[in-house]
């Protein structure tokens, strides 16, 4: 769950970055970590990243920015993740994401005003033999139908 | 009483979790044991409860029926699993345990064949190891089709200090499971297959890199890893052998282009995502500057088996250059949908219409796409196409990760024509510019075509020939197969004609 916690502070993130500091290849694991702990890449990170790898800010951002899983402002305490994919659309997926943001008066990547819950696309989330899928945080659900949007949607408060 | 319900992501989302509640709830004293999905997601969640050593399948399965099922009065009893149409059919090398076995216990795992292959690569060199491969005639399954043996060569014969075994592990493309279902359901398969590459190739580090889109399979993947060292799979000297091969999980960030190999190695390294011209081969320079092999899911997980059961047997089934067996996955709209595992050679007709039984709407069949969102849409005059790397090909087809997403007649190929742009301009990586900018022309020329421009349509095909000869990978270069093949096959919905009568 991405829950909006409270400021982090420098010690905090110092200690994620230096547990993956050794890794080969570190910075997504380190940014993965950051993610999880505070929901998004807490701005002050950038510079001690930056700092830790020897790497400019530039080429963080660029790293950061590349990739549709990293966030640097938090999310809804949900997400909730939609599959645009062929094999969903196949079985409907197409109208049920444009009806469910209909209803939550939202585009892709909206937050609902209550802060409940982001939705998201996303593509494939495997679960192509029992489309339309989706994912709430990390759970997913498979041939939803408007009954089984609704109910997701009411567990997560939007 | 021993209850088996599958873990699989797939079971989950269809309410496995809530069945083992109920079970659980009307049966304390039963052992429910967790497995990976037979491949069955029609009939997902599937119960099996073992009578007189014989696991029969109920199925789907929900809440309600766990009492009944217990007690084996239900209505939706199937019989034994092995005798299902369904299973009996298959050949199953690859997924012969994922569905069978607790994908977590190494004591499973060995009971069903598991770490044979390992040990027997411990008593051979490396070059032994490598032609065993090549004998098999395993070619990459991740669409490729490169011969896995030869790839193996080229690493094997470099000289560095260092060398790296990557699992290509992000399986983005649409209508593919395959890797997510062997990963949730044996995922010691992949670790001794990977193993097997290390001790081949003379590498001692290996990396799954492993979608974030699949939180289940990264969970059980990484204690799969933790339970391998601790059983001395994993490590220092493997098995007791002085070999040493270990390995890491690391996590993508949601960019469908880094399943293509060299910005799999970029994003690995920690930067951008972006596709690496090649030469240099991966093979010779890959990951940090290191030979590394890179091979998808389903070709390294294919590796045990064949050295559990030789090479000979393995390349016994297929059909011309396509040894071994496919993975099919069938899926979208589809009645029965799922795994299945055979030769290669089956025709893509018999796969729609008899084994996926048509599809779930009960409308007409109109089209299906094969491979990914980079493969053709295939109407039903290609029913007779074998499914083998060459002969899908010879008829305007890629078989890629052998994946089936069906639609029916509802579907709308102009608008299938114009997703697959959209989707190259979301994930274009950026670095070459017919891929870049060519996509994202590619959705305003459809737009134009759908306004009633006739002339668009011989833009679109110039455009497409551009993107097919110049991109720098698969995405910009293959994105044309889905938008020239609904404009080939289904030129009455590109047509301004029609547009202009309506």
């Amino acid at each position: 769950m991405q829950s909006a916690a409270p400021t982090p502070t420098e010690d905090e993130i110092a200690a994620l970055i230096e547990s993956n500091a050794d890794l080969e290849g570190p910075l997504l694991p380190m940014l993965h970590a950051l993610q999880e702990s505070f929901g998004h890449i807490p701005r002050p990170a950038m510079q001690m990243i930056a700092d830790r790898l020897n790497i400019t800010k530039a080429e963080l951002h660029g790293v950061i920015s590349f990739y549709h899983d990293f966030r640097e402002a938090p999310a809804g305490k949900h997400v909730l993740k939609i599959c645009r994919a062929e094999a969903c659309q196949a079985m409907g997926g197409n109208a049920l994401a444009e009806e469910t943001l209909a209803k939550l008066g939202l585009d892709w990547h909206g937050t609902t005003i209550n802060g409940a819950v982001t939705v998201e696309p996303v593509y494939c989330l495997g679960l192509c033999a029992c489309g339309p899928a989706a994912m709430m945080d990390d759970r997913c659900v498979g041939r939803v139908d408007r009954r089984r949007m609704d109910a997701l949607l009411a567990e997560a408060g939007a | 009483m021993k209850v088996y319900v599958p873990m699989d992501s797939a079971a989950k989302a269809l309410g496995a979790e809530e069945v083992v509640a109920a079970l659980q709830e009307a049966a304390p004293e039963a052992q429910v044991i967790r497995t990976g999905t037979r491949g069955m997601i029609w009939l997902e969640p599937l119960v099996e409860v073992e009578i007189d050593g014989i696991r029969h399948g109920f199925g789907p399965a929900t809440p309600v029926d766990a009492a009944a099922i217990l007690d084996g009065s239900s209505a939706k009893a199937l019989g034994p699993v092995d005798d299902l149409d369904w299973m009996k059919r298959q050949t199953r090398l690859t997924f012969a345990r994922v569905g069978v076995i607790d994908p977590l216990s190494m004591d499973d795992y060995e009971a069903h064949g598991g770490l044979a292959g390992l040990k027997r690569a411990l008593t051979m060199t490396g070059q032994q190891i490598v032609d065993e491969v090549k004998t098999s005639g395993l070619r990459g399954r991740g669409g490729a089709g490169f011969p896995t043996g030869i790839k193996w060569q080229t690493v094997h014969d470099s000289d560095a200090p260092q060398k790296y075994i990557v699992c290509n592990a992000d399986e983005g493309d649409s209508g593919t499971f395959a890797d997510r279902m062997i990963m949730e359901g044996d995922p010691f398969t992949l670790i001794e297959g990977m193993a097997i590459a290390g001790l081949g190739v003379g590498a001692t580090k290996g990396y799954v890199y492993l979608r974030s889109e699949y939180p289940d399979a990264i969970a059980v993947m990484t204690r799969a890893v933790e339970i391998a060292r601790a059983e001395g799979v994993l490590g220092e000297n493997i098995l007791g052998s002085p070999h040493s091969f270990d390995m890491e999980i690391r996590k993508g960030a949601g960019a469908y282009v880094c399943g293509e190999e060299t910005s799999l190695l970029n994003s690995l390294e920690g930067k951008r995502g972006v596709v690496r011209a090649k030469p240099p081969l991966p093979a010779l320079e890959g990951f940090l500057g290191r030979p590394t092999v890179v091979n998808n899911v389903i070709s390294l997980a294919t590796v045990p088996v064949i050295f559990e059961k030789g090479a000979e047997h393995h390349a016994s089934f297929g059909i011309g250059k396509s040894r071994g067996t496919i993975t099919l996955q069938i899926a979208g709209n589809v009645a029965r949908g799922g795994l299945f595992e055979t030769g290669f050679g089956v025709t893509l007709g018999e796969v729609i219409d008899d084994l996926a039984g048509g599809t779930a709407t009960g409308r007409p069949f109109k089209a299906v796409q094969v491979g990914g969102p980079l493969g053709a849409y295939m109407p039903r005059s290609k029913f007779d196409a074998p499914m083998g790397y060459e002969e899908f090909g010879a008829e305007g087809g890629l078989i890629g990760h052998a994946g089936l997403v069906v639609f029916d007649d509802t579907a709308d190929m102009l608008g299938m024509a114009r997703f697959a742009m959209e989707f190259c301009a979301v994930e274009s990586c950026g670095k070459c510019t017919p891929c870049r900018i060519g996509a994202v022309r590619g959705v305003e020329t459809i737009d134009r075509i759908a306004r009633g421009d006739a002339d668009a349509v011989t833009i679109l095909t110039d455009l497409c020939e551009t993107m097919t000869d110049g991109s720098l990978c698969a995405l910009g270069g293959f994105t044309p197969y889905p938008v020239m093949s609904a404009l080939t096959h289904f030129p009455d919905e590109f047509s301004t004609t029609k547009e202009a009568a309506e």
